[in-house]
């Protein structure tokens, strides 16, 4: 279990417990937290799970796969510290962990 | 209209009906919301159904939209196990299955396809399945194990996925396609020889043109395919995937225009200004494209539930987005973006040899569709280029040494 704050574009923050083997984009959209919208369901198709992962967790959150990398450099808004939340998984390590959300996932 | 004590009913709790409800909460919505479904569980991603559940990857946990207790917590009446049966709309009232009548002032009819049946004799056998519901996959899961032969109808989407979860699973698949090509319906040419050498390469036969006589079977079990050529393939089960019906009929026989599906306008609302409708059972416009059309694809069935969450709250209508769907076979990831409509060339970029390739179909040099094996950046600007209507240097386009960011810059 970790504790995740999903920070929306608007700056409404939704503070959310997580279980262990889900991944972070499936904490927001099980929780019906909005500006994730994650289209694919998680299969790394469509880049609209979308987030900023605060500088503090980039080593902890793990390396970008090639199609998870390749899909980031053609989405819009892309930062250095994007991921696509669908694949990043959700352990204890991540206690903690604040991701902000772009404007728009379309 | 901002309609925010009205009572929204949802006919069916697939991933249509179940984002659409979650959006009205997020949306502020307040008034009361009665979704019904005739699966005994609450709305799941049907996408996994055809490889993550088969190879035990997934479950209902993990596939549902959201966990059960969110519909009580969001005062969302939640009824499984409930099909609607009849629409009174000068009443505005459902009559369901239970014997019960709900009455809406917003009703969506969110009821998905059903699979066609396979018109021959011996297609009641047992063993002979379709794909749609996670029960229906279940079922599926049982027959795929080493030694077992499932015989797969139907050389679509469904079908070539289930034979890539069969040969993953150590089952052997034989595909019967009635076309001379697999994807005929859906893919060009080269895409489907693409698919077909992928397959075959990994233990899968395909039976192309094939004309199907009857099934055969034991004591009520299905046991072989027997084709007009006298041949008899045996199989330990049947699975048919050749398309599916929208189920309209509710829609039709209360009046609402319907032609293959219920005909809906931009905000997914049908020739009754307080029925919407959304998902596979809807005939939509696609504005890209000038026409209307019924995509049966998740990213529609989804732009759809934000159409109708928004007209409901009174947001302001989301822009249209480009019609895009995905196909997961072995470690192939399809990504397609737009649809074929009026191309009239087709431009294949990088070698399918390698794995990684994207066909583009243009009209002119507008980019109309883009089909992308294991090819991100080809789909992601593809998808870019079909919606910002950019014309495009064809030859630059062709050449995999210049850059996608080059050929849209």
């Amino acid at each position: 279990m970790a504790k995740i704050t999903y920070i929306e574009h608007s700056g409404t923050e939704h503070v959310i417990d997580v279980k262990n083997g889900l991944t972070v984009m499936e904490g927001a959209v099980k929780n019906n937290v909005p500006g994730i919208d994650a289209d694919c369901g998680g299969a790394c198709a469509c880049a609209t799970c979308h987030v900023y992962v605060d500088d503090a967790w980039e080593s902890k959150t793990g390396t970008k796969s090639a199609m998870e990398e390749s899909m980031l450099d053609f989405a819009e808004n892309v930062e250095p510290n994007s991921r696509l939340s669908c694949q990043i998984k959700v352990s204890d390590e991540l206690e903690g962990l604040v991701v902000r959300m772009p404007e728009s996932q379309h | 209209m901002s309609s925010v004590d009205a009572h929204v009913v949802v006919l069916g709790a697939g991933h249509a009906g179940g984002t659409l409800v979650a959006l009205l909460r997020q949306y502020g919505f307040t008034g009361p919301i009665t979704m019904v479904g005739d699966e005994p569980v609450a709305p799941y991603q049907r996408p996994p159904l055809s490889k993550a559940w088969l190879k035990g990857e997934a479950d209902e946990d993990s596939l549902a939209l959201k966990p059960l207790e969110f519909y009580a917590e969001n005062q969302i009446d939640f009824r499984p196990n409930i099909a609607a049966v009849a629409l009174k709309r000068a009443e505005k009232t459902v009559t369901l299955s239970d014997g019960s009548t709900v009455s809406y002032d917003i009703l969506v009819i969110a009821t998905g396809m059903r699979p066609n049946k396979l018109p021959l004799p011996g297609a009641e056998l047992s063993g002979v399945l379709s794909l749609r519901s996670a029960a229906d996959a279940e079922e599926l899961k049982g027959h795929l194990k080493p030694g077992h032969h499932i015989a797969i109808i139907g050389g679509g989407y469904i079908g070539l996925e289930v034979a890539a979860s069969a040969r993953a699973l150590g089952a052997d698949a034989t595909v019967f396609e009635r076309e001379s090509r697999i994807l005929a319906r859906s893919a060009c040419e080269v895409l489907s020889t693409f698919f077909a050498d992928y397959h075959r390469a990994r233990g899968v036969t395909f039976e192309l043109g094939a004309q199907i006589e009857r099934l055969l079977g034991e004591g009520g079990k299905v046991t072989a395919v027997k084709m007009t050529d006298g041949r008899v393939i045996a199989a330990d089960a049947v699975l048919v995937g050749v398309g599916g019906k929208p189920n309209d009929e509710i829609a039709a026989d209360a009046g609402l225009e319907t032609a293959r599906g219920v005909v809906v306008d931009l905000e997914a609302r049908s020739s009754d200004p307080s029925i919407f409708a959304i998902g596979d059972c809807s005939h939509r416009p696609l504005p890209h494209y000038d026409r209307m059309f019924g995509p049966e694809s998740v990213p529609s069935a989804l732009e759809q539930a934000k159409q109708v969450a928004a007209a409901i709250t009174g947001r302001p209508a989301p822009s249209p987005e480009v019609p895009w769907n995905w196909s997961d076979q072995y470690d192939l990831k399809l990504q397609i973006a737009g649809l074929p409509f009026d191309a009239d060339k087709i431009l294949v970029r990088g070698d399918p040899a390698s794995g990684k390739f994207a066909i583009f179909h243009l009209k002119g040099d507008q980019v109309q569709s883009v089909e992308a094996v294991n090819a991100p950046p080809e789909y992601m600007m593809g998808r870019q280029l079909i919606g910002n209507r950019k014309p495009v240097n064809l030859d630059r386009l062709a050449d995999p040494s210049v850059s996608m960011k080059e050929v849209a810059a």
